[in-house]
């Protein structure tokens, strides 16, 4: 007897296997089908944002239903490039032969998505997905239960049900997708839950893109530059920390690394970036999520517990366990070997860490794991040099922060615990893809040698023939070569 | 320095010994030492030098351990070797160099480019059917690729196993390329540590082994496995070129022990005769007439699989329809070429992966249920083979066989095309290799993006209005025309 989940995924099969995904019109309709999902029903996504984040619309258009439609748009227009087989270059010897490379869907796929950004990071890989035409099961997290039901309730409405479905609960309905064979997982989340992800995987062989997180760090060195760019530098680490979900982002800034002699300087402009954007003050704080939920509320306020970080606050620290909200938090060298320094934060506290010479945050991020992103306020071009050869992370974004996230032809993912894979724009078409190699020849001409018995002259004649040494080949044939 | 678990007296490759192993690369690799493009080119050259001044030991080894023919061995191996070490020579400022990627308006002013990087300590496991083949190619795109890297050759091959890790040894760079020799436990051992990619080369069984490992460090892995490559034939085609090209793909590459030998053939009723005469002819042709004389085959690896293949060879209902062959010397681990017509679907060598010269023809009543019978075998192959003129079945092959790489009138030649990726797919495995996709395979491509402090976007930041709504949503929208618009408007607003 099989449960209704597995008869979802047996009619996901079914579905694959008479082609159902196959056609590029098909995959077309099911694109244009999520924009107007998307466009006609923007308001209920910002209500359900609103409930589960308290994300204001500007930031929620912002983080998702603007990045959705620019992603769809982008993918609409380039999709028929995507599918086309490509042509591969043959050596000579081969001649006449042809040889390509076809994309073809994986199968059916199995995407997990977060709680912190509920539409696009459901959203974006199905686009991904369907793009490359596969049939989906899609879950979405049950920490932002409003933001699931949507997708539960809506997406069947617009997409094809025999093609894309939506399953809603928790951690047990995860655990029970996960002994099922899927052709492709696609999960964002935790390096903890990741691993139960892989681990899970290997038992079908299925491959696995795992979009993780770690400390994203802000090296900044832009402080002693000119005033406004001082201040565009505040503007951006805020907006990069309390910006997206208040600091609940893989890609947010973790923490930042600055020279102990501007220090003070930084803080004073992040504190009246602070107060422009948000507010002075819990009580009128606006602009700005709220905690997820209890959970992640307590977690956070035990990472101020420890006296020696409570005492390195130096701006923020109150909070509202009501409201599950966390105030703006600045804190100036916490101890390096306390949990908000080895743990990825993901949230609003943000550790300003000094060094006696900038070119020590090299060091400093080597000693942690590899981040998913690192941020670098800079325009020391050979500083910025060796930011890129003695670092490593899954991208590094110059004078800005957030942003690499918009670009389409920049592949976004990790690397060792920050994840492996990416996406967006083609590389979501790719992950989503099997590369099949290509070759036809015709039956002339025949290269005899191949074939045994093999003599000193065979061997020599492919020796010759491997190396293309074609002028080798001509005298050899003509007798000018011996063995 | 790596030892094998022999003698007492010799020390124990454990989980401790891996673990100095590991750390002893990792402090190679960051000193920057693998990421020079001299490092990398220096280790290439001598892996060419070190092939170009033993091929007699290699030829020798690769007789003890398969019978390998000379010419397989010198080809296959050697050749394909220097090629690929070759091409990396050759290509590998190109593939270094970052590759500009488009910026579009939503980000101007700005400039994006994706830097390839080595993943750092990277583990290569190999099998024993192509020992350097398989142990060394993938090395190449690991060093090409900048990284530190450990290699464990297969122990079912033990004369190429010792002969790796002592040219290694002898040519390349210690500190940074070791070879760990060993069976299980040692495997185990160095499954245990964390590397920053894994390249496993093999069968299923171990594979998710290997997967199980590394999902514990969130290692990335490739894995080539195996399947059953079917080749398809259909009528009115050279029949005499086709069928050399089958037995060149099937018992010219190790006596049909490899990942993309034809595993069975599909025809018609009507035309299995002439093939099966024609296999006939050109096999006797080829292997005389009595093939375990033959010195172009290689034999049976070891005694485990001359079992498991006299298995599959003596089922009931499998024996009787041997129509060729059939042959064997246990003593000297040889099976003849042979060839079975309409062995029932659901017999063992119709289930799992023959991986030897064993070549089974079903037949259908046409050319087009060859497809079905594909897709009803539930796998997705390696490798899969087309013979036809018609070009309605050429193109329904292409597009709806799944399988890690397709060629149509011939047989495994598409391994010498470095501008294909060669990988499989679902049970085949995950991932590609071979040319630039090995560099690729053991690089990191890091995403960067410039910015400048010019052109900053106000409606980013809060307070949020329902005006900066507006602009945003054109930003977004990237087009040049909409963000006018909404600039205008928001000026004469």
């Amino acid at each position: 007897m099989l449960s209704s989940m597995e008869k979802s995924i047996a009619e996901l099969r079914e579905t694959f296997k008479n082609g159902g995904t196959k056609s590029i019109s098909w995959r077309k309709s099911q694109l244009k089908a999520l924009l107007q999902l998307i466009n006609q029903n923007e308001d209920s996504i910002f209500k359900a944002l609103d409930q589960d984040l308290g994300k204001s619309p500007v930031e929620s258009y912002r983080d998702e239903v603007g990045v959705l439609k620019k992603s769809v748009t982008y993918t609409l227009s380039c999709l028929e490039k995507w599918v086309a087989p490509k042509k591969a270059e043959v050596p000579l010897l081969f001649f006449p032969a042809k040889a390509e490379v076809m994309p073809q869907p994986l199968g059916v796929v199995l995407i997990f998505s977060s709680w912190n950004f509920p539409f696009t990071l459901a959203l974006d890989p199905l686009i991904g997905a369907i793009s490359a035409g596969n049939t989906v099961l899609l879950k979405p997290s049950d920490l932002a239960p409003a933001c699931m039901s949507f997708l539960v309730e809506t997406i069947p409405k617009y997409l094809d049900n025999k093609a894309v479905k939506v399953l809603a609960g928790g951690a047990d309905i995860g655990e029970r997708l996960l002994q099922l064979k899927w052709d492709k997982i696609f999960f964002t989340g935790s390096p903890r839950v990741g691993r139960l992800v892989m681990a899970a995987a290997a038992k079908h062989l299925t491959p696995v893109t795992l979009e993780l997180g770690g400390k994203s760090p802000a090296i900044v060195d832009t402080l002693s530059t000119t005033p406004s760019k001082a201040k565009v530098t505040a503007k951006r680490i805020v907006g990069g920390k309390w910006g997206p979900c208040t600091g609940q982002a893989c890609i947010a800034i973790d923490y930042v690394l600055v020279e102990e002699k501007l220090a003070s300087t930084l803080i004073e402009l992040l504190k009246k970036t602070i107060k422009r954007f948000y507010g002075e003050n819990i009580k009128s704080l606006k602009n700005i999520s709220r905690i997820v939920n209890k959970h992640q509320f307590q977690r956070l306020v035990n990472l101020l517990k420890d006296p020696n970080v409570a005492d390195s606050i130096v701006y923020g620290g109150s909070v509202d366990e009501e409201k599950l909200v966390i105030e703006p938090t600045i804190l100036l060298d916490p101890p390096l070997d306390s949990e908000i320094m080895s743990e990825e934060i993901f949230g609003p506290l943000l550790p300003i860490i000094t060094l006696k010479n900038i070119e020590e945050s090299i060091d400093f991020i080597n000693s942690k794991s590899n981040p998913l992103v690192i941020y670098a306020f800079t325009e020391d071009d050979t500083f910025k040099k060796r930011i890129l050869s003695e670092t490593s992370s899954g991208t590094v974004t110059f004078n800005d922060s957030m942003v690499q996230f918009l670009c389409d032809s920049l592949p976004f993912g990790g690397v060792g615990q920050s994840g492996f894979g990416r996406y967006h724009g083609k590389y979501s078409f790719d992950t989503f893809s099997h590369e099949k190699s290509i070759m036809h020849r015709g039956f002339y001409p025949e290269i005899e040698p191949r074939y045994p018995p093999w003599t000193d002259f065979k061997l020599l004649f492919l020796k010759l023939a491997y190396q293309f040494d074609y002028f080798g080949l001509i005298l050899l044939l003509l007798g000018f070569k011996r063995s | 320095m790596l030892m094998e678990n022999k003698a007492e007296n010799k020390a124990v490759f454990d989980a401790e010994s891996a673990k100095e192993v590991v750390k002893e690369l990792r402090d190679s690799f960051v000193t920057g030492k693998t990421k020079s493009h001299r490092w990398r080119v220096t280790q290439l050259k001598a892996m060419l030098k070190m092939l170009d001044e033993n091929e007699p030991q290699i030829v020798a080894a690769l007789r003890d351990d398969l019978s390998k023919p000379e010419f397989e061995s010198s080809l296959y191996e050697i050749q394909m070797l220097k090629n690929s070490c070759r091409l990396a020579l050759k290509e590998m400022n190109h593939w270094m160099m970052p590759e500009k990627a488009k910026t579009s308006l939503t980000t101007f002013p700005s400039s994006a480019e994706i830097v390839s990087e080595p993943l750092g300590v990277v583990l290569v496991i190999s099998a024993w059917n192509y020992p350097f083949l398989l142990s060394l190619d993938p090395v190449v795109g690991a060093i090409s690729a900048g990284n530190a890297i450990v290699l464990k050759p297969s122990e079912m091959a033990p004369a190429s196993s010792s002969l790796i890790a002592k040219l290694v040894a002898d040519y390349l760079d210690s500190s940074c390329i070791k070879v760990v020799e060993g069976a299980v436990p040692e495997t185990s051992a160095l499954l245990e540590q964390k590397w920053d990619k894994i390249l496993y080369t093999g069968n299923g069984r171990v594979a998710r082994i290997v997967m199980a490992a590394a999902a514990k460090h969130l290692t990335p892995v490739v894995l080539e496995l195996g399947g059953k490559s079917p080749v398809i034939v259909d009528s009115n085609i050279n029949l005499k070129v086709a069928t050399r090209r089958i037995i060149a793909g099937k018992w010219g590459c190790n006596n049909g022990q490899a990942c993309i030998s034809p595993d069975y053939i599909i025809t018609t009723k009507d035309y299995a005769t002439k093939l099966v005469d024609s296999f006939k002819c050109e096999l006797e042709r080829f292997y005389g007439k009595d093939p375990l004389e033959s010195k172009d085959l290689s034999r049976i690896v070891n005694s485990n699989h001359f079992d498991r293949l006299s298995k599959l060879m003596d089922e009931e209902k499998v024996s009787s329809k041997i129509v060729h062959g059939g042959q064997r010397n246990e003593k000297n681990l040889q099976i003849a070429p042979t060839i079975f017509l309409d062995v029932p679907v659901n017999s063992l060598i119709m289930k799992e992966e023959i991986f030897g010269p064993l070549l089974p023809i079903i037949t259908v009543d046409k050319v087009e249920q060859s497809f079905d019978l594909i897709h009803s075998s539930g796998g997705k192959p390696l490798a899969a083979y087309l013979f036809t003129n018609n070009k309605k079945l050429k193109c329904k092959f292409v597009e709806t066989v799944s399988a890690g790489g397709l060629v149509v009138n011939d047989t495994a030649v598409h391994l010498a095309i470095h501008s294909l990726p060669f990988g499989g797919v679902g049970e085949s495995g995950m991932g590609s290799n071979h040319g630039k996709f090995s560099f690729d395979a053991f690089s990191h491509k890091k995403a960067v993006l410039y910015r400048g402090f010019a052109g900053d976007a106000f409606l980013r930041y809060p307070p949020y209005t329902p005006g900066k709504l507006t602009l945003l949503q054109a930003l977004l929208s990237g087009s040049i025309v909409g963000i006018i618009r909404a600039l205008l408007g928001w000026f004469w607003a």
